[in-house]
């Protein structure tokens, strides 16, 4: 599984720094960071979609293959 | 209340009136039922407005900057004369280009980094109240009033400098602002927000101290000093926006826990369920409707918007649509997928929505603690406002139930 983030659409909800930390950390303004570059480990799939899921921007995809 | 009563409303979908009364009553009735027949409501009222219903609709509007303009964002029967692209408090009311040099000056402080700094302020604002309430000895209280309405007040005037005392003036100024737009021809002019800021801003900038006034004093746009208007508006702003809201926000969990002893139930066992249950609180009661004006003649949803139309962005509308959630009309408070958009959607996203969701989960963590049972004392007594911003205004709660009055709960 892999993540997407799109920053052009993330508006600073902060929802996926909020359920994701091991993923997603913020910048100084506000603005998603995404952590992971490639492959989510398996512990934190479920948590990479509950961040996707819970952006109200739909700025976060998650990409199985 | 204004003055006059507002006209009843024959029909929902031709003639709403979301400042009447039976609005603040029954919107989510309202909503369902215009989702079905007439998914953008129309009235004639206000010079001519529109009422979205739809996540979908809803969200196009937000995110459509150059057909609809921000520089009115509350309804009213006139129209803004302040200019764009800044308007009157930016950058609520600016738009683009100009929309994000003002609120860049604001992001740093309001960062979910920056905003951890403030809990403590918060918590100790809420023992305050709490040690306060359970001196009195009373077993009745106005949680709107007695607590709720204090926290986000006290946490605010902090962050600007501003004398915490001064709050109670704040409220009476928010109060005709949001609740009684256009209201105030017989108000002196020394008993208004924009004297008081004005005259604080003045002094901030003979005075400069480690607060957000004099940040905003020292801030500049391409080496020119920010206006004294801009200045004045966004902290204005902060406070308008900050206060009633986040009341409304701690208020309404408040008013749903009271009713709900299973909910409380969860809340007290179960840690982890905390921030769902913030979130789903924001979504099912969410305090706050925004408004934009057509600038440009626009169909949506197959209606169409002409020029200088007011039209609503009912996030709390958008929030319970079947379309865009699952179980929409029930409140769950472990809900996992909760896209909602109590903080708005696009680039005017709450700037405070950290604080205030910090602010909710800390005032309803110390409540919670304090006083595990609750009840509504007189359901009918609950005052709600009127208007854009929605949350309960006065809210009798017996607290300290006898063990033996309360059904459906295990007590220890
Ligand atoms: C539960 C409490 C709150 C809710 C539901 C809420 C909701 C909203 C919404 C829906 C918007 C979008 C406005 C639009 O699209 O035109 C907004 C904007 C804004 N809010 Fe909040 N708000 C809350 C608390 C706060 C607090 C505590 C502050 C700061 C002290 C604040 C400051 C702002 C500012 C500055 C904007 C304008 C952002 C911009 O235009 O770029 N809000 N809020
Ligand atoms: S939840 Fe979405 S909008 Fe919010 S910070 Fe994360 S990516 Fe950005």
């Amino acid at each position: 599984m892999k993540i997407t983030y799109d920053r052009e659409a993330c508006q600073g909800h902060n929802r996926c720094y909020m359920l994701a930390p091991e993923l997603f950390d913020t910048d100084d303004e506000g603005y998603a960071i995404l952590l992971v570059d490639g492959e989510i480990p398996d512990e934190l799939e479920e948590k990479a979609r509950l961040a996707a899921d819970n952006c109200p921007e739909f700025a976060i995809e998650i990409v199985e293959e | 209340m204004p003055d006059v009563p507002r006209p009843p409303v024959e029909d929902w979908a031709t003639d709403f009136d979301h400042t009447h009364p039976d609005y603040a009553a029954n919107a989510p009735e309202i909503w369902d039922d215009l989702r079905h027949r007439c998914p953008v409501a129309h009235t004639e009222r206000f010079g001519g407005a529109w009422l979205p219903t739809k996540h979908e609709d809803v969200a196009r509007i937000a995110k459509d900057t150059d057909n609809f303009t921000s520089q009115g964002v509350i309804v009213t029967d006139w129209r803004p004369d302040i200019p764009r692209p800044m308007g009157y408090a930016p950058p609520i009311t600016s738009d683009p280009p100009f929309h994000a040099v003002a609120r860049k000056f604001l992001l740093e402080f309001f960062s979910p980094k920056a905003i951890d700094g403030w809990e403590t302020t918060a918590r100790e604002t809420c023992r305050e109240l709490i040690a306060e309430i359970k001196a009195s000895g009373v077993d009745e209280i106005d949680a709107a009033t007695e607590y709720a309405q204090h926290i986000p007040v006290r946490v605010i005037a902090d962050m600007l400098g501003l004398p915490r005392e001064d709050g109670d003036k704040f409220r009476v100024w928010i109060h005709r602002i949001l609740e009684e737009p256009g209201q105030n021809s017989i108000i002196s002019e020394e008993d208004t927000l924009d004297y008081y800021l004005n005259a604080k801003v003045k002094e901030r900038r003979e005075n400069l101290g480690d607060d957000l006034i004099s940040y905003l004093c020292q801030a500049d746009i391409d080496g020119m000093a920010l206006l004294d208007d801009h200045v004045r508006g966004t902290i204005g702003l902060l406070i308008i926006a900050g206060i009633d809201t986040t009341w409304s926000g701690i208020g309404s969990s408040i008013w749903h826990m009271a009713q709900h002893p299973d909910d409380r139930k969860r809340w007290v066992d179960d840690p982890d369920v905390r921030p769902f249950a913030i979130e789903e609180f924001l979504r099912f009661y969410a305090p706050v409707t925004m408004a934009r004006l057509v600038a440009e003649d626009v169909e949506v949803g197959g209606c169409p918007m002409k020029t200088d139309d007011w039209t609503l962005l009912s996030f709390p509308a958008a929030n319970r649509d079947p379309e865009a959630f699952e179980q929409a009309d029930e409140f769950i408070i472990d809900r996992q997928r909760n896209r909602h958009s109590a903080f708005g959607l696009g680039i005017h996203r709450c700037v405070g929505s950290n604080l205030a969701r910090m602010e909710m989960a800390v005032a309803l963590e110390e409540w919670m603690d304090a006083f595990p049972d609750f009840e509504l004392a007189d359901p009918a007594a609950v005052t709600w406002s009127t208007g854009q911003v929605r949350g309960p205004r006065s809210m009798p709660i017996r607290v300290q139930v006898p063990a033996t009055a309360i059904s459906g709960t295990a007590v220890e």
